[in-house]
């Protein structure tokens, strides 16, 4: 008996730890899902269930899982719309690409030139960040949105005009097609080609520790007092200014972290590809992260890592249907955001899962209430 | 010479870029939704045209206003089937259905006209292009006529706004949605009535760009409607004025910045012009200032 009182209050405990608060609830979804998939992919992977063209797709789910991510930072928590997120990946992506090529030479260990690429990514993008977030952070709304896509459209337009070569052992660059000093096969990046000849050095392992990383950022800096203050502002910019709090300085922390973390991701995806193209990153991409995050419930992490997920296989799991799989992607995004957005859709699907849920119901007999309240907060 | 040159065709671009901003800057005044979808329904006027003239043989005169006819209803029924649900939402969760739209207009063109390109024959094929100043000056009959055809479109689209009934319902229902429905105006009409006319530009524009510059593709129209929709952010979105104003400069900027400075880089001088404009003044060109209140 006492035993059992013991085990009792042990899971409570434990439930405590895990779920206690939203923040541990969130904390705990997240990770466990990374995890669980990750443990899952590679004992699949290693007892080969999984196909080639899918196990090709680790690292970018990975990528792209960060990315969706760190836009939820600006999207979900700082409450700005962002369109020029790929741009930042771009930053990241070339820089990261330079880096491991001057230091092929003398480390030939490919994690730690990996790592470099990804530290650096992760400079330049931030640099990136604060030249264009400090003048435009003042911009309201969707002409901020505007902005962003400028910005991700100019670097990509930069991009497809830049040349990088290594002479010796000194970095050059020019905007035609000549280098000083530079042989063909010491150019790393090449105008619209892009950079070719890249020693690929991702793994999904470490693909996943970026994206553990990421979360880490993001979900630390959400339940933090700079967390709270962003999403102060972002819920009344006005009422967050009369008490203290310093509007500007916030949305930059937020737009930059974010634009940190995807020339992070930016500078893995780089590495696993042995060419890659300026025309990438362009505004498609842009929107394919947004999508991620509108999905998966704006300001919801978890929600964004299972969309990342689900959208970067669908393609993939509808290759038998060649031609038609573009358009039964696009078929299946509307459907789902209207399912999913639309009032009377979701109040019904609220009712029938209030019917099949044992602990829905429970709840809703002991406190009408507050269940009344929480499904109220759901919905938001 | 060179310079004169240039301005036409800065101003002829501009004026596709101005048409297409029209039907991005009337749906965002109505709705307060980035109708991404706007540049894809372009290029589907120039397929439905370019079908028209080439394998029924018709006048591309009356193609242009089947195609018309054709978007307009393409239009109405995006509206109806994949905004109206999410109406009332915010604005992201319709974004992404814009976004999912132009996906879905994309890879229906890729699926029944393929990804070649197709030649598009001009409006004005045969028509004598003009010369002037012993020939080093050139105006291309469809230049003329697409600034021609922008300023009357202009014109038609203000007194429309401005003098009829149903144009008035359409700036009750931008202004105020909920006190133009108590005002007994039919919300629901006056915002398919907004995609129906954007609808029906965008085939103009379509057919005039096509004119121009004659290659058809399924992603023709996404390239376009990025810039006209920054033209109509230049401008101020929600103005019609701006929206014309706002198209011509973008459309001399990239000519301009083409002939003169690199033509690699055309388009990062334009995003880097709008965000100068931006910068210096925050909501566009003729943009109404928004003040808030606690």
């Amino acid at each position: 008996m006492a035993e059992r009182k013991e085990n009792k209050a042990g899971a409570k405990r434990l439930r405590n730890i895990f779920f206690g608060n939203e923040y541990k609830k969130e904390a705990t979804i997240s990770y466990g899902i990374l995890i669980v998939g990750y443990i899952l992919l590679q004992l699949g992977a290693n007892a080969g269930l999984i196909g080639r063209n899918l196990q090709g797709q680790f690292v970018p789910i990975c990528v792209y899982i960060s990315l969706a991510i760190s836009l939820n930072l600006v999207v979900g928590i700082s409450g700005e719309l962002s369109l020029g997120h790929a741009g930042f990946m771009s930053v990241g992506a070339f820089t990261g690409i330079i880096v491991t090529r001057m230091m092929e030479a003398s480390m030939p260990s490919g994690n730690v030139r990996l790592f470099f690429a990804v530290l650096a990514g992760a400079i330049t993008a931030a640099i990136a960040g604060i030249i264009i977030g400090i003048p435009i952070l003042g911009l309201r709304g969707d002409y901020l949105a505007i902005v962003t896509l400028a910005f991700g459209e100019i670097v990509r337009n930069i991009m497809n005009v830049l040349y990088f070569g290594l002479d010796g052992k000194k970095l050059k660059f020019a905007f035609n097609h000549t280098i000083d000093g530079v042989e063909g096969n010491q150019r790393i990046i090449t105008g619209a080609i892009g950079a070719t000849g890249v020693t690929k050095t991702a793994t999904f392992t470490t693909a996943m520790l970026l994206t553990l990383f990421t979360l880490f950022v993001v979900l630390n800096l959400k339940n933090s007092k700079h967390g709270r203050c962003i999403m102060a502002v972002r819920d009344n910019r006005i009422a967050g200014e009369s008490i203290g709090i310093n509007v500007k300085k916030y949305k930059l922390i937020a737009f930059v972290v974010s634009a940190a973390l995807a020339g992070m991701a930016g500078a893995m995806f780089g590495q696993n590809y042995s060419t890659l193209a300026p025309l990438k990153f362009n505004f498609n991409t842009s929107v394919l992260i947004l999508v991620f995050v509108v999905l998966g419930g704006i300001g919801n992490i978890w929600g964004g890592i299972l969309a990342a997920t689900l959208l970067t296989i669908l393609p993939e799991a509808l290759r038998q249907f060649a031609d038609y799989r573009m358009l039964t992607y696009a078929v299946v995004l509307i459907v789902v955001m209207i399912c999913t957005y639309n009032p009377t859709i979701r109040a019904r699907a609220g009712m029938v899962w209030e019917k099949i849920s044992p602990r829905k119901r429970r709840k809703k007999k002991a406190e009408e209430a507050a269940d009344h309240d929480e499904t109220g907060k759901e919905e938001m | 010479m060179n310079f004169l040159n240039s301005l036409i065709s800065g101003l002829s671009l501009g004026s596709v870029y101005a048409i297409i901003a029209l039907g991005y800057t009337m749906v965002y005044g109505i709705s307060k939704m980035l109708n991404f979808a706007h540049g894809d329904v372009i290029m589907v006027g120039g397929y439905v045209s370019f079908c028209l003239t080439m394998y029924m043989g018709m006048n591309g005169w009356i193609a242009l206003a089947l195609a018309m006819a054709v978007c307009t209803l393409l239009g109405i029924t995006i509206e109806r089937l994949a905004y109206r649900p999410l109406r009332g939402t915010g604005s992201l969760a319709v974004l992404i259905t814009a976004i999912g739209v132009s996906y879905f207009l994309q890879n229906s063109a890729l699926l029944i006209w393929g990804a070649n390109p197709r030649v598009f024959t001009s409006l004005f094929n045969g028509v004598d292009t003009i010369h002037a100043a012993n020939g080093q000056l050139t105006i291309t009959a469809e230049s003329l006529f697409t600034i021609v055809a922008n300023i009357v479109i202009m014109i038609c689209l203000t007194l429309f706004v401005s003098r009829t009934k149903a144009g008035k319902a359409m700036r009750a229902v931008s202004e105020d949605n909920g006190a133009a429905q108590l005002m007994g105006i039919n919300v629901n009409r006056s915002i398919s009535m907004t995609f129906a006319i954007g609808s029906g530009l965008a085939a103009v524009a379509g057919v005039l760009m096509c004119s121009a510059y004659p290659v058809l593709m399924p992603t023709t129209g996404s390239m376009p409607g990025i810039k006209a929709f920054t033209a109509a952010v230049f401008g101020g979105i929600g103005s019609i004025p701006g929206a014309m104003i706002g198209g011509l400069i973008l459309g001399l900027i990239e000519i301009m910045s083409r002939a003169y400075i690199s033509t690699e880089l055309s388009d990062a001088i334009v995003f880097a012009c709008l965000i100068i404009v931006l910068l210096v003044k925050p909501t566009g060109l003729l943009g109404k200032k928004v003040n808030e209140k606690v």
